[in-house]
């Protein structure tokens, strides 16, 4: 689905914020981009809907390189959430908002309307319809972003930092919807440094430092090796951090979440059990 | 000593119907380190905007009952003096920063107190010493990573020597391990200092085992306020929506089975030594 092809970016100012970056995203995969602050999980998803060329190399999404399309084109297929949701809206009314791109994209009045309530019922905002889309928490805002972008059903959905100023219950919402939305069939990309969110998510996770892509693989392995982590200046999830102080007694280091963790310790600890009955 | 003394406190923000804290009461002892807890809206930061006199100098509503630091009301006293009491630092750490070097920035506030040169230069090479960023002083506040600002903003909070420091969600534009260095650095100014620590943060895996005390608050009231083991052992909290350290979730999953925690573990190493302790005793 998403194919980045030995890519560099260099933003104007000489910051190479993406060097030879070589990746491929099927349809229908749930990705973390991971990384510490400027390791270039931003620009990465600004190639995405072609906000950023590459300097080199290319970017092909559904096949077609996006040197060759418009980010009005692209955003059919790649729809992005960025970290400040604010900045995106500008109408009077939460519904006014998610209306203005499906009526850009041209769609009829009637499926306008559909696809609106669809949209605002998926992300739980039906009953702040009527209300000033500034007047939202910071919450229903990133929430609000989220719906304008579903609204019109892209195949690939990124997201920049998703969980950065969410509470807890906020994140419980987000990582459901994420969840859902992967289930759908949509390719799902998000970007963030929160390791817990990411444990309990479990996607594939592309670990990124200075504009490279130092790892790729599943979370659970990623996330518990800690040396590699510490690299991009993230730290393993608290339930890999406390199974990998307890490797030397043989339990399973490469756990990333409680009931795993749970499992394998009462597991360990029956066998104990039995060896010191017989 | 009593630090701080919230009494009755209700606070409306102009042009707003429904208070945003109501009936606040609250009494936090000097060298006390304070978690505030709670789903975002639910009044933390309009708590701490009121220990340190933004509210209700700067923010205009309706304020009753009352807020004494180091028994001064906050509302009858000049925000210049309660600086010296009370510092905050904020989410966004590159708001509080404007000058050309660190060191300047950790001197802005002294100087602006007219304070005498010699007792600035032992004061910035304190705080700059306190927060471990003696090799930043002439660099510029803007060239550099988020935590490290965030750490230059905390050195010109100390730098006034406060009582009680207040840190509105400190970390949260924060990669994870600048974050652990933020919140290590804060426990060290506390612990070596006696400052009174009071922040509002959501990654409770950072500070569960540091923490004197949690206070959980829910639609503008308190809702909970206890030691941190209390707080996220109970089962009463997860309605509320408060986030639990992992490695309680994982110690109440093991006790179930098997009874290896007395007390549920706050921290990695705790839990590691209660599996250790419990397989020592069984084998034995």
């Amino acid at each position: 689905m998403i194919k980045f092809d030995n890519v560099t970016y260099v933003y104007p100012t000489g910051v190479k914020a993406l060097n030879s970056v070589s990746v491929e995203i099927g349809r229908g995969e749930l990705v973390a981009l991971m990384g510490e602050n400027g390791a270039g999980k931003t620009t990465f998803i600004k190639h995405l809907n072609g906000l950023l060329k590459p300097t080199s190399g290319n970017v092909y999404v559904d096949g077609k390189d996006t040197k060759t399309l418009s980010v009005a084109q692209l955003s059919r297929i790649v729809g992005v959430v960025f970290q400040n949701a604010d900045d995106m809206f500008f109408l009077p009314t939460v519904e006014e908002e998610v209306a203005f791109s499906l009526r850009n994209l041209g769609f009829s009045e009637d499926v306008v309307q559909r696809r609106v309530d669809w949209s605002l019922k998926f992300m739980e905002l039906e009953e702040y319809r009527n209300r000033s889309p500034f007047l939202l928490s910071g919450g229903e805002k990133k929430r609000l972003a989220l719906a304008i972008i579903l609204a019109w059903n892209p195949q690939v959905i990124a997201m920049d930092e998703p969980t950065v100023g969410q509470d807890s219950m906020q994140k419980e919402k987000l990582k459901e919807m994420i969840k859902q939305l992967n289930l759908q069939g949509r390719t799902v990309i998000i970007s963030t440094h929160d390791v817990e969110f990411v444990a309990e998510l479990k996607p594939r996770v592309i670990l990124m430092s200075k504009g490279r892509i130092i790892a790729d693989g599943k979370a659970e392995f990623i996330l518990t090796d800690g040396e590699l982590l510490s690299s991009c200046s993230i730290l393993m999830p608290q339930v890999a951090a406390t199974m990998s102080r307890l490797a030397d007694l043989g339990f399973n280091a490469k756990v990333i979440s409680v009931e795993e963790a749970v499992r394998n310790i009462v597991e360990g600890l029956r066998g104990l059990e039995h060896t010191r009955r017989a | 000593m009593e630090i701080v003394r919230v009494e009755g406190l209700t606070f409306t923000y102009s042009g707003f119907d429904t208070p945003a804290i109501s009936d606040i009461n609250l009494s936090i002892e000097e060298g006390e380190f304070v978690l505030l807890l709670g789903p975002s809206g639910c009044g933390k930061s309009t708590l701490c905007r009121c220990l340190n006199g933004l509210i209700p100098h700067f923010y205009a509503g309706k304020m009753e009952g009352r807020v004494l630091v180091a028994g001064m009301d906050v509302s009858k006293t000049p925000t210049y003096v309660l600086s010296q009491y009370v510092g905050m630092v904020f989410q966004n750490p590159e708001n509080q920063l404007f000058s050309l070097t660190v060191e300047n920035d950790v001197a802005f506030a002294l100087e602006n107190l007219g304070m005498p040169r010699d007792e600035i230069r032992r004061r910035v090479d304190f705080a700059l010493k306190a927060v471990g960023i003696e090799d930043l002083r002439k660099r510029s506040p803007f060239e550099l990573s988020g935590g490290q600002q965030q750490k230059v903003a905390i050195a010109s909070i100390l730098a006034l020597m406060p009582k009680i420091m207040v840190f509105d969600e400190p970390t949260s534009s924060l990669d994870p391990v600048s974050a652990k260095s933020i919140i290590e650095t804060i426990f060290k100014v506390k612990k070596e200092l006696g400052t009174s620590v009071v922040v509002a943060e959501h990654r409770v895996e950072l500070l569960a085992d540091k923490v004197d005390r949690v206070i959980v608050m829910q639609k503008g009231r308190i809702v909970k306020d206890g030691r941190p083991r209390e707080v996220f052992v109970s089962e009463e909290m997860i309605p509320y929506g408060v986030p639990v350290p992992k490695v309680v979730s994982m110690a109440k999953g093991v006790n179930r089975h098997f009874k290896v925690f007395n007390e549920i573990p706050l921290s990695s190493e705790e839990f590691e030594q209660g599996i250790r302790r419990f397989i020592h005793d069984k084998v034995r």
